[in-house]
């Protein structure tokens, strides 16, 4: 069985100037296309300016070219009002800004948090530290066997005093895709918001973020061909309405009194500052670049390397396969080696140009759940093909017989 | 194998990783203190008897890569026997060789990581175990000036 590329390694000029790489670490960034580059020294070249400051020309283009982004990125998104797409650096960002700004307003002492034990970090630390703030109750929904959210233990532990359920849509340490519908029933049932960690989903999946039903959407653009220090936060209009800002300064306010401001519109009441239009720019070029692709397409060609790296990987020997099967997981694989060290074992790969992710993957409560203090994870994106999948496993097997068999 | 990678890990490395060296806990240590690499999840502690200003005993136990492992181990048997100013000098030494400021002058086994300076993310790896180490000699000096134990029981490196 061979898998293609989906994309022309030629079309990512990193790619292309190391024929010999294996990249398998998208899941942490993925590499650019040309289209992306070009777009951001062409704003550079052709319209740069403060947008939504001057009444000349130039500003007006790089307001234009902002706004037109908005707009490219809502419409892959699934999002009809485009308002509701705030800027921010990315899912982390996006993630801290509900947290903190609707958290700090909306949760109080007895109230219940809840995420899940698949949380990355950036959605499980700012809930940790808003529950501490405010003397609410921080609750895990752990996992069953498979690594997948027990959605029964779940609907237990969302009682009618849960404020907010923050689950992640894809896994970026064992690659789970967790059911949107189901989760965002079980919180909205216990009149809590459901907010979503699409870091690993929107480069990944076909996701229409009007449909899925969450209350808030965060996801990263440099996981998805993009530059990185931009993403965004989608949320429902009155929910940012109500939202009092998280950021003050230029261009969020409406008006200031010397003693009181009120804010300006959405999206800018939560876009303080001058806007990173350059990485705005770059990510409309990057998702106009997926949807040439086609996100099925995206979805479908990364299962084809999952299941392909499943049989391959099975075939070595001392190697286990963390996580779901391989039809519940996105382009993740994560696993242990033969007693060695990830840390050593992704040294080892590197020599031979593989390069995949070694460590706790930002998932430190996971890794304790599955009694690991790190695993390594090779993740896939467009670029990659079979060929790739085979590097992994003969570069495997070198380690495993100079770094074990050899020693003993 | 590239010969940077045989380099870094030579046969001690590898021996000292599949079988470490007095890897245990201490129950009646003066001082002890955890390492933590929160880049990659590596943890452990080390624990040191002083005789005085001589380490009568050292151990540790913990999880990590073969490097921080190894390293741990072979600092525990070049320290042994050593007074605290003596265990801080040989830990300078040792960090200018692995960060490639010296040539390992008179470090015996623990030369074997020089190939560490060519890889200067694992040279937190390499420190992990001695940093640890002297952040337990500070907790026991802590302790033994308190006279009740209360030194800090958890130092992490940086």
């Amino acid at each position: 069985m061979t898998v293609h590329a989906l994309a022309p390694r030629s079309d990512f000029p990193l790619l292309a100037a190391n024929p010999s790489l294996r990249y398998l670490d998208s899941a942490a960034t993925s590499q650019k296309p040309a289209a992306v580059l070009d777009a951001i020294a062409g704003y550079y070249a052709r319209d740069n300016a403060n947008p939504h400051r001057g009444a000349y020309a130039l500003s007006v283009a790089a307001t234009e070219a902002y706004l037109g982004a908005r707009d490219r990125i809502a419409r892959f998104l699934g999002v009809a009002d485009a308002d509701t797409l705030i800027f921010t650096r990315g899912t982390t960002e996006s993630l801290n800004l509900v947290a903190t700004a609707w958290g700090r307003a909306n949760v109080r002492a007895g109230d219940r948090i809840i995420v899940t034990r698949l949380e990355h970090h950036a959605n499980f630390v700012p809930w940790q530290q808003l529950a501490l703030a405010m003397g609410a109750e921080f609750r895990i929904a752990e996992l069953t066997n498979d690594g997948q959210v027990d959605l029964d233990q779940l609907r237990e532990i969302a009682t009618p005093n849960t404020k907010v359920v923050a689950f992640g849509h894809v896994s970026n340490a064992i690659g789970t895709i967790s059911p949107v519908e189901e989760i965002v029933a079980i919180a909205h049932r216990a009149g809590a918001l459901a907010v979503c960690d699409g870091a690993q989903s929107a480069p990944h999946l076909p996701v229409r973020v009007d449909t899925l039903g969450v209350d808030a959407y965060a996801f990263s653009g440099h996981k998805m061909l993009g530059p990185m220090g931009i993403g965004g936060l989608v949320a429902r209009r009155e929910l940012l309405e109500a939202m009092p800002p998280y950021q003050m300064g230029g261009d969020m306010i409406a008006s200031v009194g010397d003693a009181a401001t009120s804010w300006n519109v959405l999206p800018h009441k939560f876009e303080a500052g001058t806007p990173n239009v350059e990485g705005a720019v770059g990510l409309a070029a990057a998702v106009a670049y997926l949807e040439g692709l086609g996100m099925q397409a995206v979805h479908a060609h990364e299962k084809a390397l999952v299941q392909y790296a499943t049989r391959r990987l099975a075939e070595v020997e001392e190697l286990q396969v963390l996580g779901p099967a391989p039809e519940l997981r996105g382009g993740v694989v994560s696993f242990t080696f033969a007693g060695i060290h990830p840390h050593d074992l992704s040294q080892f790969l590197d020599a031979d140009g593989v390069c995949v992710r070694a460590g706790h993957h930002c998932a430190q409560p996971l890794m304790r759940s599955l009694g690991v203090s790190a695993t390594t994870r090779a993740s896939f994106y467009v670029y990659n093909d079979s060929s790739d999948v085979d590097a992994l496993a003969d570069a495997l097997e070198l380690a495993r017989s100079r770094f074990v068999v050899g020693a003993r | 194998m590239s010969s940077d990678l045989e380099e870094l890990y030579q046969s001690i490395i590898l021996d000292h990783n599949r079988r470490p060296q007095n890897f245990r806990a201490m129950p009646d240590a003066t001082g002890h203190a955890e390492g933590v690499n929160p880049m990659c999840g590596d943890q452990l502690t080390v624990w040191l008897k002083l005789d005085g200003d001589r380490v009568a005993d050292v151990s540790f136990r913990g999880s990590g890569c073969a490097i921080s492992k190894a390293s741990a181990s072979l600092m525990t048997q070049a320290i042994r026997g050593k007074t605290s100013a003596e265990a801080t000098q040989l830990f300078e030494k040792f960090h200018a060789l692995v960060t490639g400021h010296g040539g390992g002058e008179d470090l015996g086994a623990l030369k074997a990581f020089s190939g560490v300076s060519r890889f200067p993310l694992r040279v937190k790896c390499a420190s992990l175990g001695w940093h640890a180490m002297k952040a337990a000699m500070a907790s026991g000096a802590a302790a033994s000036a308190a006279g009740d134990g209360a030194g800090p029981d958890r130092a992490k490196s940086p």
